[in-house]
């Protein structure tokens, strides 16, 4: 099993997500360079977090013209396992991989700082490990993190599931002080109808060692690493 | 040819940056402002080409790129 880590120039997480997949999580894992046609076998791309391109135009909008990221879209198209972190949600987003679009977070400052997760589907290759209703606690750190679809998508996405963490109180009580960006339905997590392709806000990958203040982002490598298996 | 494309939020979506700046003009005393919608403004400089070409050419740059159609919406002028 091989995971591909993308480095985006102005990819910051890329080093971090690297390190918990191959030292923490003992995994075989490579990079990817955004200029580069192939994904080098690779069993899981790992869209990292940070400012891609500067973030400018909008998070993750130039990204998606990458040349690796056409090849991304295909392995994604095929079946194969994509989770986007933070900006790699972003760039999802804009890649139209997943539903929706993402809008600066509603107190307008940027947000870094633990919170809660509730975990709303387990049915996915990302949280087979976990149970339904577990609560997570993952850091945040993003301006543009207010989560944005139409109604109608919203019933859609809704209705097939595709939901897979909500911004809550440590007990699991979903609130609107709990929903620090403002997203829609506190959205902080969201899988295509596929399943194959998951972005989500907080960052596993900063929470996968007690070092650091919490291991909870470990339950979706080890999910991964489970499926893959 | 000059074309100057404006893409801002979608009315349907909220804008806190617009916001904010409403809210420091009525600070300011400014009370008469009602709303603010904050966008970004692109100034696009062709090769010559028709009027017709720059129709077509302008929306799908738009949309495919300058703005991202769940969010904002566009428009343009010809300038030069």
């Amino acid at each position: 099993m091989k995971f591909g880590v993308v480095i985006f120039p102005g990819s910051n997480c890329d080093y971090d997500t690297y390190f918990v997949l191959k030292d923490v999580f003992d995994q075989e894992t490579t990079f990817l360079w955004h200029k580069e046609h192939s994904l080098h076998d690779v069993d899981c791309v790992v869209l990292p977090g940070g400012f891609s391109y500067g973030d400018y135009l909008r998070s993750g909008a130039i990204a998606k013209f990458s040349p690796l990221m056409q090849e991304v879209k295909e392995f994604a198209d095929k079946g194969g396992l994509v989770l986007g972190i933070c900006n790699g949600f972003q760039v999802l987003l804009e890649l139209e991989l997943l539903p929706g679009a993402m809008t600066r977070n509603k107190n307008l400052k940027f947000l870094c700082q633990h919170v809660h997760l509730r975990t709303e589907n387990t049915h996915t290759p990302f949280t087979n490990r976990a149970r339904k209703g577990d609560v997570i606690k993952i850091p945040i750190a993003h301006f543009d993190g207010n989560y944005f679809v139409e109604p109608e998508t919203l019933h859609t996405i809704k209705q097939n599931d595709q939901i897979i963490f909500r911004y809550s109180e440590p007990n699991g009580h979903l609130s609107e002080r709990a929903n620090v960006n403002g997203s829609m339905h506190n959205i902080a997590g969201l899988i295509n109808t596929g399943g194959n392709v998951l972005g989500m806000m907080p960052h596993p990958e900063r929470a996968s060692e007690a070092i650091l203040g919490s291991k909870d982002g470990r339950i979706i490598f080890e999910s991964i690493i489970h499926w893959l298996r | 040819m000059k074309v100057r494309v404006l893409v801002s939020f979608k009315d349907s979506v909220l804008d806190p940056q617009g916001q904010a700046v409403k809210n420091a003009l009525h600070t300011l005393g400014y009370g008469g402002v009602i709303d603010i919608r904050q966008g970004k403004v692109f100034e696009i400089e062709l090769e010559d080409i028709s009027v017709e070409e720059a129709n077509r050419i302008i929306p799908e740059i738009s949309d495919k790129v300058l703005a991202n159609p769940i969010i904002e919406k566009f428009e343009y002028q010809i300038i030069e």
